[in-house]
């Protein structure tokens, strides 16, 4: 079969089993636009703005478990979609990237619409290629395929010159079934030694936590995980990105640890004697102050990526591997020990947590006139029954859609949590609903997030993905406002957000529903009315108490067992 | 402690940026940095000295071998090996300052390349250590340039980097 670049591109993808693509058409890409054109396979989803394209990619493959593929033109499309690429990189989100570039033949000339995106992205990506020869088009991007969902996944980008996808120059066509390189070998199978020095470390612990992150997740070991859990009977916390791993209304569920963690995750991996780590990297938001991090605990760490141990914290078991079969090699190695969990070390250590529980460290006034953000998360978590896609943007309403909708499945969850991109929620959210159109798919945003993409209002409304915007709306960079409250004196400089659009009417001039929340009473009617809706976007603008923190909170510095607790909230009488 | 670190690398356009920038990128040291094609025109072996503890060398070895490009490495300074730089220095050589440079460099077992009546350019090979020892000996005041091409090595022995 001889094809033309543009044509070699779009059957790559129909080969790969692409279901959508997200991009934005532009000069470079024309010819690459014409051969989709005439095809139906591959759906395109035309976004407003190719930073939407990379996070509408991402929400799918988060979702989804999929690669994302985004295509956008040259120079200011490819740089639009930066962002995007770093978010995706930094929480390792399978994706391919396909840019157009300016012809060969003017490259380094400072051409129209010309930049060095593979120079710009290569601190940001996986890998990335720039192809030069039309005959090598279809083993790049089945490269770029394997690179991103092997291994730690994440993004690759493949910039294609003008020229090389010129409909008037066929090459014959061949897409390979397989991909090896021989620089590239991620590993699979841990060391069978080091997994059996972690099973005897993890069963004489006395004060045993598990302490676990998105690659639990990306890596498909939930069951795995679970089934380890629940077979030692020890306390299990979730890192942001880790929500939903192990189901969060699980006994042995102590809740997310870290800067926003709970009193009891975070007092248990202070006081731990062993702490098994797995597909977590202990990112700066989860330790707190390296020097008092789990000071008295041994630390066994499973990764798949060798350069994640013993970055941050001196590791005292690693195994690098894939977290799915090495869970369930250690899995069989606990069943086949003769130890078995220390029985009274273990009620005493559960005491002990049980005693930070009751200090209730989300606790916040449920009896208030004002409509609280922990309240609405609260209530859309019942009545979804914890079952919704949730994406988020990143802020205050991050942090409360993380501490009170308490994800069961793996999945759900999606947000930024590494790069911290706000505007990422709303597109991410037309990503999910496009993988799975049946569910309900929520987006819980804040006033200043949902602003920074706001213009996919439009990308929803082309394809009719009926998504559920939250806005949990303060009227304040709610976050920045509370570092400014506790760390400058309540200095709120350039924090409030003067001339907020009326949201209401922003989503109707695009042909959406929307609805202005004041009261509390009608919180959970306004969420019902959302969950009726499933043929439309609604957007819900609660205008929720603009002094509420994010509590508790380690601040920056600080150990995990020197938290600020809410207001009112004191530990020495728990203790007492 | 310096490292020696000799990396197998793909030879494709990009591949030196991407070694180059995850050193600038996570705030590492590089000291020297080499590279030249192999004998197999798909490879090139770079040779990268850098300093840091452990604790950085270890990660420096993982985040060098994440890079796809990269097919092998070794930190050489680990095991016996042979480290060489070429150096080429012009000098003042006037009057008396002519045989004692002449002298000097037949110490230092290096060559004469090029004289004019008040210059020489000299060629020296030899470890880093020996390299500063000559320039130290001609002196400053004596030196108008220096050229060095960085540290090269290779293990002794059957042991080797190679694919």
């Amino acid at each position: 079969m001889e094809l033309s670049g543009g044509e070699i591109l779009v059957q790559c993808l129909i080969d790969e089993g692409v279901e959508y693509i997200f991009g934005y058409p532009g000069g470079a890409v024309l010819h690459i636009y014409d051969a989709l054109f005439k095809q139906d396979k591959v759906k395109h989803i035309l976004v407003r703005h190719e930073q939407g394209a990379t996070h509408a990619a991402d929400g799918y493959a988060r979702s989804s478990g999929k690669p994302g593929v985004v295509l956008v033109t040259s120079g200011p499309g490819a740089t639009n979609a930066v962002t995007g690429i770093a978010t995706a990189y930094m929480d390792s989100i399978p994706m391919v990237i396909l840019s157009g570039q300016v012809p060969m033949a003017v490259i380094g000339s400072d051409a129209f619409q010309e930049a060095d995106i593979s120079g710009i992205t290569r601190p940001c990506v996986k890998h990335n290629f720039l192809v030069k020869d039309v005959t090598k088009l279809a083993s790049t991007i089945k490269k770029a395929f394997y690179l991103a969902t092997t291994g730690r996944p994440g993004p690759v980008l493949v910039d294609i010159p003008k020229n090389l996808t010129d409909p008037r120059v066929k090459v014959p066509y061949e897409y390979p079934k397989t991909m090896t390189l021989r620089s590239y070998n991620p590993h699979v199978k841990g060391h069978r030694w080091q997994m059996k020095k972690a099973v005897d470390c993890l069963l004489e612990a006395k004060r045993p936590m598990i302490y676990t992150g998105g690659g639990i997740i990306l890596g498909e070991a939930s069951a795995e995980l679970t089934e380890l859990t629940r077979l030692l009977g020890y306390p299990i916390t979730n890192t942001l990105m880790g929500l939903g791993a192990y189901p969060g209304t699980d006994k042995q569920f102590v809740g997310m640890l870290g800067m926003h963690g709970t009193y009891e995750a975070n007092m248990a991996m202070h006081e731990c004697d062993v702490l098994f780590a797995a597909g977590a990297r202990f990112d700066d938001r989860i330790t707190g102050i390296i020097a008092e991090f789990c000071p008295h605990a041994k630390i066994i760490h499973i990764d798949i990526d060798p350069s994640s141990i013993s970055k941050n914290v001196r590791v005292d078991i690693p195994v690098v591997g894939e977290l799915k079969p090495v869970l369930t090699e250690m899995i069989e190695l606990v069943k086949s020990s003769d130890r078995k969990p220390d029985p009274v070390a273990l009620t005493n250590w559960w005491k002990q947590i049980d005693g930070w529980r009751s200090l209730d460290s989300l606790g916040f006034d449920r009896d208030a006139d004002v409509i609280k953000p922990q309240y609405v998360v609260e209530q859309l978590w019942e009545m979804t029954h914890g079952d919704a896609y949730i994406t988020s943007d990143v802020g205050q309403h991050q942090m409360f859609a993380a501490q009170f909708y308490k994800f069961d499945k793996p999945r759900r969850w999606i947000n930024s949590g590494g790069l911290g991109t706000m505007g990422f929620g709303m597109p991410a959210a037309i990503g999910t609903k496009l993988a799975f159109p049946d569910a309900d798919v929520y987006c819980i945003t804040g006033e200043a997030s949902i602003q920074m993409c706001i213009q996919e209002l439009a990308t929803a409304r082309q394809y009719r993905t009926a998504i559920k915007l939250v806005n949990l709306n303060n009227g304040y960079m709610g976050m920045v406002r509370q570092w400014q409250e506790f760390s400058y004196g309540s200095r709120y400089s350039q924090t409030y957000l003067e001339a907020l659009p009326d949201f209401v009417k922003l989503a109707e001039s695009y042909g959406h529903l929307g609805l202005r929340i004041d009261k509390k009473a009608d919180v959970r009617p306004a969420l019902e009315e959302a969950q009726r809706q499933k043929d439309r976007t609604i957007f819900l603008d609660f205008h929720i108490d603009p002094t509420e923190n994010v509590y508790p909170m380690i601040e920056a510095g600080k150990a995990h067992n020197d938290m600020r607790l809410a207001p009112g909230v004191n530990p020495d009488a728990e203790l007492a | 402690m310096s490292h020696i670190i000799s990396i197998l690398i793909e030879n494709e356009s990009g591949a030196l940026a991407r070694v180059a920038g995850l050193f600038s990128a996570r705030g590492y040291n590089i000291e020297s940095l080499t590279v030249a094609p192999t004998q197999d025109p798909t490879l090139s072996r770079m040779t990268l000295v850098t300093t840091g503890n452990p604790e950085i060398i270890e990660q420096i070895t993982k985040q060098l071998n994440k890079l796809i490009d990269v097919v092998k490495l070794i930190d050489i300074s680990e095991s016996t090996h042979i480290e060489r730089e070429l150096m080429m220095v012009k000098a003042r050589a006037v009057n008396g300052g002519r045989e004692e440079i002449m002298r000097l460099t037949e110490i230092f077992r290096g060559n004469i390349l090029d004289v004019t009546p008040t210059t020489y350019i000299i060629e020296i090979t030899g470890e880093k250590s020996k390299l500063d020892a000559f320039l130290n000996t001609v002196g400053e005041d004596n030196i108008i340039e220096v050229v060095r091409s960085g540290t090269t090595g290779i293990l002794r022995g059957e042991r080797g980097l190679i694919v």
